[in-house]
């Protein structure tokens, strides 16, 4: 591979050991899938920061680093937690896994990574420009990343990730070169989309179908941000599509317009939507609903605030989010709102990195294809899925 | 001493047992990071430490947490003295990487049939070579 002169220093240990480690890493790896170079990067954002999902040795590692003086040199923002880092205690979390989440927090903000803890950086901070090369590592942040904005990241793994935010570099291999962007299958909707979770359902079906294809959809005449957020995170979740285009709404679905005819072709109908739903769900009765998976926007806490307005929710009700959005949330007066319906905001975590599975919920209710497709495994738990109005309607419901 | 060309994953020179695993191996929840000893049920290895050992299984699989796993082995001086892959995928690279511990992969023959569990053999990361002793 071809290192420029800087690169080679830092392969030497001329900046020190850790990011001699780092490159030594970031340059193998690059071997490994074919790199012909290193790349600078503008930003990276790490994930495994959940105690949960990295527990002692990720926590042992982290800290290791930090003890080294290792300090990312470009923009680097985290993955949430496992769990609100200040409300933790009204989420049933024990004094032991928070206490190991603060040093793992601890660890992160020693070498300067900024501790925002959300799968949604790019709403508040971390964001990219068109074209740009970064270095991410959340499904659905590098599917967001590379989609509808059109950077370009490959999906990290959350050391590669780190190690890239400290050396500033990347390899140059995958989505970062233009001719592995084109997309390889046509997905026909024959279905009108209407909620997130309809973006959700359709997200799941089809990463199941395509696994790591680059697909292309036609026929969404109507989206918002918000709704492409839940379609390339459930895609991210049920199959490891981390980039996909859509005509006349993502930035580089023109490019290939002309290629999409002869695409190998997948219709998704109304039927089709219908059974995605049923797939998702295990039980109609959920005990927790939770939103925001990923992190809601503002937006989103929004329309929720307007539905609850003057409601009483007889279930427990989270909506997960980060902090920044939050206190956006607090000033609007939606948080207000939201809590005197009986619902809470929970910040810097979700339903999926936290361990509900040490609580005594039985069922999720959730409107995210992603996080219904993640819960039963990962928090052993039943889910139901529905849009935000069905949610509201069953917590409303004693 | 006959020498096998692999192609160096992770630098260092490591010797020790040679101990196999046939089936890819996935070192999240299947070995203890504080004692080196296999935990993974139904493994012909339960029970079998790694420390110090020659560890060739063909490649990782599972959890990305595996690369942290093996830097703990390390870190609490349990780590194999080295590891031979048929193909090294990220888990184990980032592992092996991280921690330093010698690994080669892409070895001429396929290591995991001509070895047997018991043979001495060193692992030249810096130059991608396996010697059998």
């Amino acid at each position: 591979m071809y290192l420029t002169n800087e690169e080679e220093l830092m392969l030497k240990g001329e900046q020190g050991a850790v990011v001699a480690k780092c490159m030594k890493l970031l340059v193998r790896l690059g071997d490994i899938y074919g790199a012909d170079k290193m790349i600078s990067i503008s930003s990276s954002q790490a994930s495994g920061v959940s105690y949960k999902s990295i527990g002692d040795p990720g926590l042992e590692f982290l800290n290791g680093f930090a003890d080294e003086g290792a300090k990312v040199r470009v923009p680097t923002f985290l993955n949430p937690a496992g769990m609100d880092l200040e409300n933790w205690k009204e989420l049933g979390i024990s004094e032991t896994f928070a206490g190991k989440q603060m040093k793992i927090i601890s660890a992160f903000r020693k070498m300067n990574v900024v501790t925002t803890c959300s799968c949604t950086p790019y709403l508040f901070g971390n964001l990219p420009r068109f074209g740009e090369h970064i270095a991410w590592s959340e499904s659905s942040a590098v599917s967001f990343a590379n989609s509808v904005i059109g950077a370009r990241t490959n999906r990290e793994g959350g050391p590669s990730a780190l190690a890239a935010g400290i050396t500033g570099r990347t390899a140059n291999y995958g989505l970062h070169l233009e001719e592995n962007r084109k997309p390889n299958l046509l997905i026909n909707l024959k279905v009108e989309l209407k909620t997130s979770s309809d973006f959700g359902a359709l997200g799941y079906f089809i990463g199941k179908v395509v696994k790591n294809k680059i697909p292309y959809f036609s026929g969404i005449n109507k989206c918002n941000t918000d709704n492409l957020k839940f379609l390339g995170a459930a895609m991210a979740a049920s199959g490891a599509v981390a980039l996909y285009h859509v005509e006349n709404k993502t930035p580089e679905a023109k490019n290939y317009e002309s290629l999409i005819n002869r695409l190998e072709k997948v219709e998704y109908s109304a039927e089709d939507l219908k059974k995605s739903y049923e797939e998702l769900t295990d039980s109609p009765e959920p005990d927790l609903i939770v939103i925001g998976c990923p992190h809601a926007s503002i937006s989103e806490i929004e329309i929720l605030a307007e539905k609850l307005n003057n409601k009483k929710l007889e279930k427990e009700f989270w909506v997960c989010t980060s902090k920044s959005i939050k206190t956006w949330a607090d000033r609007m007066g939606y948080t207000k709102i939201i809590n005197d319906a009986g619902a809470k905001i929970v910040c810097d975590t979700c339903m999926v990195v936290s361990p509900l599975e040490e609580t005594n919920y039985e069922c999720i209710g959730t409107n995210s294809g992603k996080a219904a497709k993640y819960i039963p495994g990962f928090c052993k738990k039943k889910v139901f899925f529905g849009d935000l109005n069905i949610l509201i309607e069953k917590g409303l419901r004693k | 001493m006959r020498a096998i060309k692999a192609r160096g994953i992770s630098e260092g020179i490591g010797k020790g047992e040679v101990i196999i695993i046939k089936e890819p191996f996935g070192f999240y929840g299947n070995i203890d990071p504080k004692t080196g000893i296999i935990i993974e049920k139904g493994n012909p290895l339960e029970g079998v430490c790694i420390k110090d050992k020659i560890f060739v299984f063909p490649n990782g699989k599972g959890s990305t947490v595996g690369s942290y796993v093996i830097y703990g082995l390390k870190k609490n001086g349990v780590a194999p003295s080295a590891i031979i892959n048929l193909e090294t995928e990220t888990i184990v690279a980032t592992g092996v990487i991280l921690a330093e511990i010698p690994c080669v992969d892409k070895p001429e023959e396929n290591l995991i049939e001509t070895l047997k569990d018991g043979d001495v053999v060193e692992v030249d990361g810096n130059k991608g070579e396996i010697r059998i002793l």
